[in-house]
């Protein structure tokens, strides 16, 4: 049994975009700000903090979660993606991210790495959704620049749809 | 924002759960999925002394399909429930009802038992479990489990029976077969909380219904679908003190009057239609 106090902190160890990293971090840090203070893993974005806006949506074990809403400490031993694995090391983007390029589907891009995350985690489990499963998984982001069909135009692209 | 500081346990065992409760009580959070929980402590709408993490737990993970019920255990969440084979032929309302739950994000951590004890009155899953008749399932270390049926356990907004010192291990829902199921509501944006959500279950002309969103808690009446087919308005207003509902910054209660009109005929009639 783990049993940490309030000031204590602890050397978190965990596998980022497949390198294993480790940070100090007390119980209350969530895992957003580990991956972007403690790993320095900025790639991440922080909105709302309560678990709305999804753009601090990164992958745990292979399933999308919102880090605002995980303790760093719960990811120990984890396997965390975030959108630092997308592209190829040369830079080149992966499918998914070109397709967000060719369809405009970014402007500001705040929300961006939430949605490339999120729907990672779905187009590998669900390879050929429907436009109305494309839009549920993206009810769970916001994007005030509301480029909202672009990003369905560019998944569907992705999927094979258009 | 950040949460207040807290203390941090993650047992291994439901025993030292236990232990760890009689110690702590009242000032011991329950973290399992923490959908509902860490948002309440990033806003620091509540404070926790220590939270005990359950999530890592293997016996509460697991869904029990029993002769009489599906048990669900504490750590087993809302997508692992949604993804389970046998969910639409033996919980066809628990089908209907989970892709409402939150969003596709929350349901990978979120968990069934999670939204059953945070109790909010227009939560999905608590509205299923209370129209199924089902059970939660209470375990302390002083005195061992106790199983209460879903009326006894929500007492009104937020609020539950559950002790100080008890672990909710797993809820029950009944498998009914052969019942229709159907599921509906109304909210700003698919996955926030509803502001009306009505769930029925079927069996030939006899229905049960529930509503989320106008009370503390669901209500559940049996209703039969002839009258609600042919004599609505005598079948409302004779329940019309059930269905009133009440005004917030969301809608009032004469527009949650109005969804629960529209909502319960089209919910009992999509449920009838898949009956058998």
């Amino acid at each position: 049994m783990l049993r940490m106090k309030r000031e204590e902190r602890r050397r978190i160890a965990l596998t980022l975009n497949g390198k294993k990293l480790a940070a100090e971090a007390e119980p209350r840090m969530l895992l957003s700000d580990f991956l972007r203070h403690g790993l320095g893993a900025t790639g991440t974005h922080v909105g709302c903090e309560h678990g709305v806006c999804g753009s601090c949506t990164v992958l745990v074990d292979g399933t999308a979660v919102r880090s605002c809403l995980t303790l760093a400490v719960q990811a120990e031993g984890r396997e965390v993606r975030t959108v630092e694995s997308l592209a190829a090391p040369d830079g080149a983007l992966n499918p998914l991210q070109a397709a967000f390029r060719d369809h405009h589907a970014l402007q500001c891009g705040f929300c961006t790495p939430g949605i490339l995350m999120s729907f990672t985690d779905f187009l590998a489990r669900n390879p050929r959704p429907s436009e109305a499963e494309i839009r549920e998984v993206l009810s769970g982001h916001l994007c005030r620049c509301t480029g909202y069909a672009n990003i369905v135009a560019a998944v569907k692209e992705v999927a094979g749809k258009s | 924002m950040k949460p207040r500081p807290f203390d941090y346990v993650r047992p291994d065992t439901v025993d030292e759960v236990l232990e760890l409760l009689a110690e702590y009580g009242d000032d011991a959070r329950i973290l399992a999925g923490g959908q509902s929980l860490v948002p309440m402590l990033n806003l620091r709408l509540i404070d926790a002394a220590v939270l005990i993490d359950v999530s890592r737990i293997a016996e509460l993970a697991e869904i029990r399909d029993q002769p009489a019920a599906v048990e669900v255990g504490a750590a087993v969440t809302q997508n692992a429930l949604l993804g389970w084979p046998q969910l639409a032929q033996r919980l066809p309302l628990v089908a209907a009802a989970l892709p409402f739950v939150g969003h596709f994000q929350t349901r990978n951590k979120g968990t069934v038992c999670g939204s059953i004890a945070h109790a909010d009155p227009s939560a999905e899953l608590p509205l299923a479990l209370a129209v199924h008749g089902g059970d939660v399932v209470l375990r302390s270390q002083a005195r061992g489990e106790r199983v209460l049926s879903v009326s006894q356990f929500q007492k009104g907004m937020l609020a539950t029976a559950r002790e100080p010192d008890e672990l909710m291990t797993a809820v029950h829902f009944p498998a009914l077969a052969g019942w229709g199921a159907a599921f509906r509501e109304v909210a700003r944006r698919h996955g926030d909380f509803a502001i009306v959500a009505v769930a029925g279950l079927v069996m030939g002309e006899w229905a049960h219904v529930g509503v989320g969103g106008l009370h503390g808690r669901p209500v559940v009446t049996p209703v039969r679908a002839d009258v609600l087919r042919e004599r609505p308005d005598d079948w409302f207003r004779e329940w019309l003190d059930y269905f009133e509902g009440y005004d917030d910054l969301h809608a009032s209660a004469a527009m949650r009057h109005a969804m629960c009109r529209k909502l319960i005929p089209e919910v009992v009639a999509e449920a009838q239609s898949c009956f058998g």
